[in-house]
């Protein structure tokens, strides 16, 4: 008996952890009743994603690793999961109308990855922005 | 789908009993955790969407410049590449990155010189690739040879083991790199004998310049293919390659050396 009470309370608590997660992938762009900050993020210029919206929050980084082993090895370019695409679609244009890069708080990277404190290293190789922005030809 | 399923769990849960209630919970956290499960099955159709499966061991890269072709003061080929490439230098010729360049041979008894295009070799048996600690350094299956940034932790023992000098170290911070060439500090480098150009049926960019401007010395093709150009060119010509001697069995050729 003393047992079953005990489950009774971990259920309690564990509905209680759960419960914010779950009303927040419900929209993860909503401001939840507490008014918690949240990033604002820059929206594609498609319709949808290439995935659910959720999907992308939680698993982006995977995809991300797994297309880029495909690209490197296989030489698989044009795949939906591309850092290419990413980067093409989310574009943020600055006060000067031009492409904002990685440096700039506005990137659709950083809107995040500044929220959550993670650290990526994706922009010393690669371009943070489209090739058409703000590259000369013949650098 | 997701979130159709979730109202009712919820509802559920405020007012049955104490088994419903555990019962209703395990679901909902198996909702919760759905997206995560949801990887696979998402991931998969996207995958199989491309039909096919990369580069195939069934090619053989490869390129024949002919020097009889190539003009001593011609470097066109070194300018489309590093206009391809997005390279840059910083006025240090010592370190500053060097994916193909012109070096200039000089025979010492008659006095003759000639200069001739050098980049990676692409060979079949990559030094390279054997002394690399971490794998970066790889052979693609069509037999092009390069270097995955990702894994690549700057040692650059691969540069001591090329026989051609063929590698760059990048030494300095880079700012807005071509987005089909992505280059970093602290990664080692090469001709790419432009990959991303080849996965989308074109030449490599230095071909291209050679053909457009410049002699027309150099050909590039499938070297497993009996029926290719340049298979048939080394085939009726004689031909040879660098360092032979090392029996690293290079995917680049020159005539008339």
């Amino acid at each position: 008996m003393r047992s079953h009470t005990g489950a009774g309370y971990l259920a309690i608590v564990l509905l209680c952890l759960l419960y914010p997660f779950h009303t927040a992938s419900a929209d993860g762009n909503r401001e939840p009743a507490s008014g918690v900050p949240r990033p604002v993020i820059a929206r594609g210029q498609g319709e949808t994603c290439v995935a659910d919206n959720d999907f992308m929050r939680r698993n982006h980084m995977d995809m991300l690793n797994h297309q880029r082993d495909e690209t490197v090895f296989k030489g698989l370019r044009d795949e939906p999961f591309s850092l290419r695409d990413c980067i093409s679609c989310h574009v943020v244009e600055g006060a000067d109308g031009m492409a904002v890069t990685v440096s700039d708080p506005k990137h659709f990277c950083r809107t995040c990855h500044d929220y959550a404190a993670v650290d990526i290293d994706c922009f010393q190789c690669h371009a943070s922005r489209p090739e058409s922005a703000g590259q000369s030809g013949a650098n | 789908m997701k979130e159709n399923n979730k109202k009712p769990v919820r509802e559920e849960s405020c007012n049955t009993s104490r088994r419903s209630f555990l019962g209703s919970l395990a679901t909902a956290a198996g909702i919760s955790l759905a997206p995560g499960v949801m990887l696979y099955g998402i991931g998969k159709p996207s995958s199989a969407a491309a039909a096919t499966d990369g580069a195939s061991s069934s090619v053989r890269w490869g390129m024949l410049i002919d020097l009889s072709q190539c003009d001593n003061g011609c470097d066109d080929c070194v300018t489309a590449c590093a206009t391809e490439n997005g390279l840059r230098g910083f006025g240090r010729p010592e370190t500053d990155p060097q994916w193909i360049r012109k070096v200039e041979m000089t025979n010492p008894e008659t006095g003759h010189s000639k200069s001739l295009p050098v980049m990676c070799q692409h060979c079949e048996d990559p030094p390279c690739v054997d002394v690399c600690p971490t794998g970066a350094s790889f052979k693609r299956a069509d037999g092009i040879v390069l270097v995955d940034k990702h894994s690549c932790i700057g040692c650059r023992y691969c540069m001591m083991a090329c026989p051609y000098k063929a590698r760059s170290f990048v030494h300095e911070a880079l700012e807005d790199q071509k987005t089909h060439a992505p280059r970093g500090k602290g990664t080692v480098e090469s001709c790419t004998l432009c990959v991303h150009r080849i996965d989308e049926n074109r030449q490599p960019a230095c071909v291209e310049a050679c053909s457009d401007t410049g002699g027309g010395a150099m050909l590039f093709g499938d070297l497993n293919d009996p029926d290719s150009e340049i298979s048939r060119r080394v085939a009726t010509y004689a031909s040879q390659q660098i360092r032979a001697d090392l029996g690293l069995n290079p995917g680049i050729r020159y005539r008339n050396l």
